[in-house]
């Protein structure tokens, strides 16, 4: 069933190496034709010029939290965003994209004119410990299947597909 | 006289964050800046006392985009130094799921990056099905997509981080008969590849760069070994290719820049055609052979026609070896640790990736030097902005930053890649 509405979804990257938004593109070859009756962009900087924070009603959010500008954003998302969705194992776990967390002391002092001079925070985040999130997607890359039942999910909760 | 600035936070239709910035002032251009603005991960320092089996799956993760060629880089660099050699069928195995990435990453940044400015579009989502030119584009793009996601997940279990390839071969080997349902498709993906190929080659963008072009150079165009070659016909050996690349610190960026003989170079599709058309496949060669007349270019948008010239070629070659292909179930080399270094260079999809690894005694690396193609491209393609600039100071500032962008997805940047390092010393050990 197709509907006049369709779900707004945003899509963000953080500190990660982006091998979602691949999966992504990828599972786009299979289901594109069918997405687009049900899914509009409002925010996919990867695929498109335009962006847009109204009315999100799904955001994807992959990578770890490295800096304060990047939680400022992910909570700017959060409050736009009607239901939001960590994918992939660094925005799940902050690793491996934290794993300077874990570096011992010598190591800290030699990377540490870095996190000075691009102002990192102290340690990377995964995105629950920055917001509230509504469910995951875990993998490395995230695992696809669950990506397509999370996403079948919502677009059956916001009412563009029909189910039953 | 023009005065203006131009500053675009975040470029799309690239992979991963960057960021220009542009003042012009009387008419001198006083600021160029490409800010690659992706956050370290700090690959170099978490390498570091991990033990070689488990460094090139680390290392993909480096970048989802060509994490592949970041596998079969570092497992290079390993197997020349443990003296590993891998058998002919792991050698074979290995070209296939490299084609497999090549043809994959090079549709989508022909597809989804470049052809929007091609065409006139924000968005390759933005076509309209109903127009049937449009259709075809949208079947183009996920049918090569598709056939190259399908050849990287047969043989490497998948196409992202492909979990099966190991140092000394395969963990897992892939189904024969999969590997020959392939051919039938990649057999009837040749059509829809020419017409990509003549897609790109109407493009009449044009900005050319008299620089040098770098690459290595193989007998059969195979990406994963060769000779490293110039432009102008020359060549020298993994060391004195590493021996030449200098490192410079790109203060408003977050990755490391390199120069070449103290030159601005470039890595990539464009620069792989220019040094070694005559080494692509036959039927490659055969099918396209007017494309092939405009290489060597110095024309940096046929790196756009290049990336389309080698999905065909790496078509073709897939076939070749799919043809012929037995799988015999062998198990990886095994993994004999020894103090020792090791040079890894291969042709990722955007250019020479180069892994440069020390281990020690009982297995764990001690150094690591790795240096990505946009990292190499990175001072070319400011550069190639300026020269832009000075010929085109009397547009408006919406074409213009329109235009500079176009130049800077002809590049095919990869910042996921660039900017997980942090440059460390390295000193040259003379044997």
């Amino acid at each position: 069933m197709t509907n006049k509405k369709k779900l707004r979804v945003g899509w963000f990257s953080f500190s990660c190496c982006e091998d979602s938004t691949i999966i992504f593109t990828e599972l786009l070859n299979d289901h594109y034709m069918q997405w687009k009756n049900y899914i509009e962009f409002a925010y996919f900087l990867p695929l498109q010029k335009k962006t847009s924070f109204q009315d999100i009603d799904l955001s994807f959010i992959e990578g770890a939290v490295t800096s304060e500008e990047q939680e400022k954003m992910v909570k700017k998302i959060r409050d736009c965003s009607q239901k939001v969705v960590a994918i992939g194992a660094c925005a799940v776990s902050g690793m491996p994209s934290g794993q300077r967390n874990t570096f011992d002391e010598k190591t800290q002092k030699e990377i540490a004119p870095i996190l000075l001079r691009f102002t990192y925070a102290s340690m990377v985040k995964k995105i629950a410990d920055v917001i509230r999130i509504d469910a995951v997607v875990p993998g490395c890359p995230m695992d696809e299947n669950i990506f397509l039942k999370v996403i079948n999910t919502y677009l059956s909760e916001f009412g563009i597909i029909k189910t039953g | 006289m023009h005065t203006f600035d131009l500053s675009v936070d975040e470029i799309s239709k690239i992979e991963g964050k960057a960021r220009l910035s542009v003042v012009v002032k009387d008419d001198v251009i006083e600021k160029v800046q490409f800010s690659i603005t992706e956050f370290k991960r700090f690959y170099t320092q978490a390498i570091r006392g991990k033990d070689v089996a488990g460094v090139p799956q680390l290392t993909a993760r480096i970048c989802g985009t060509c994490s592949n060629a970041h596998l079969l880089c570092a497992i290079k660099a390993i197997e020349n130094a443990l003296q590993i050699t891998p058998s002919d069928q792991t050698v074979l195995l290995r070209k296939l799921l490299n084609y497999g990435l090549i043809i994959r990453d090079h549709a989508l940044h022909l597809y989804f990056f470049a052809l929007p400015d091609i065409i006139g579009v924000d968005s390759l989502l933005d076509l309209d099905e109903n127009n049937d030119e449009y259709h075809q584009i949208l079947h183009d793009v996920f049918e090569i997509k598709s056939v190259g996601n399908a050849l990287g997940k047969t043989i490497g279990g998948r196409s992202v981080h492909a979990p099966f390839v190991a140092v000394g071969g395969f963990t897992r080997l892939p189904d024969e008969e999969h590997c020959k349902k392939l051919i039938a498709e990649l057999e009837a993906l040749r059509p829809t590849v020419l017409r990509t190929i003549t897609l790109f080659q109407k493009c009449t963008f044009a900005l050319e760069r008299k620089i040098k072009y770098v690459s290595l150079k193989s007998n059969d165009f195979n990406f994963l070994d060769g000779v490293m070659t110039m432009h102008d016909g020359s060549t020298l050996s993994d060391q004195e290719y590493s021996d030449y690349l200098t490192h410079v610190v790109i203060p408003h960026s977050h990755a490391s820049g390199y120069t070449f003989q103290s030159d601005t170079y470039m890595v990539g599709a464009l620069a792989r055609l220019n040094n070694g058309k005559d080494t692509l496949h036959p039927t490659t060669k055969k099918d396209v052979k007017n494309v092939l007349s405009l290489f060597p270019s110095l024309n940096i948008y046929h790196n756009n026609l290049a990336q389309a010239l080698e999905i065909l070629h790496a078509v073709d070659s897939s076939l070749d070896i799919l043809k012929t292909l037995t799988i015999a179930q062998e198990a990886p080399q095994a993994i004999i640790r020894k103090k020792s270094s090791g040079i890894g260079i291969i042709e990722a999809p955007r250019g020479i990736l180069f892994y440069s690894l020390s281990i020690d005694e009982t297995g764990k690396i001690t150094t690591v030097r790795i240096v990505v193609p946009t990292g190499q491209n990175q001072i070319g393609i400011e550069k190639s902005i300026r020269e832009y600039l000075t010929e085109n100071l009397h547009k408006d500032k919406q074409t213009l930053i329109g235009e500079i962008e176009q130049i800077i997805r002809a590049y095919d940047p990869c910042m996921s890649c660039a900017s997980h390092f942090l440059k460390v010393s390295w000193k040259k050990k003379h044997s």
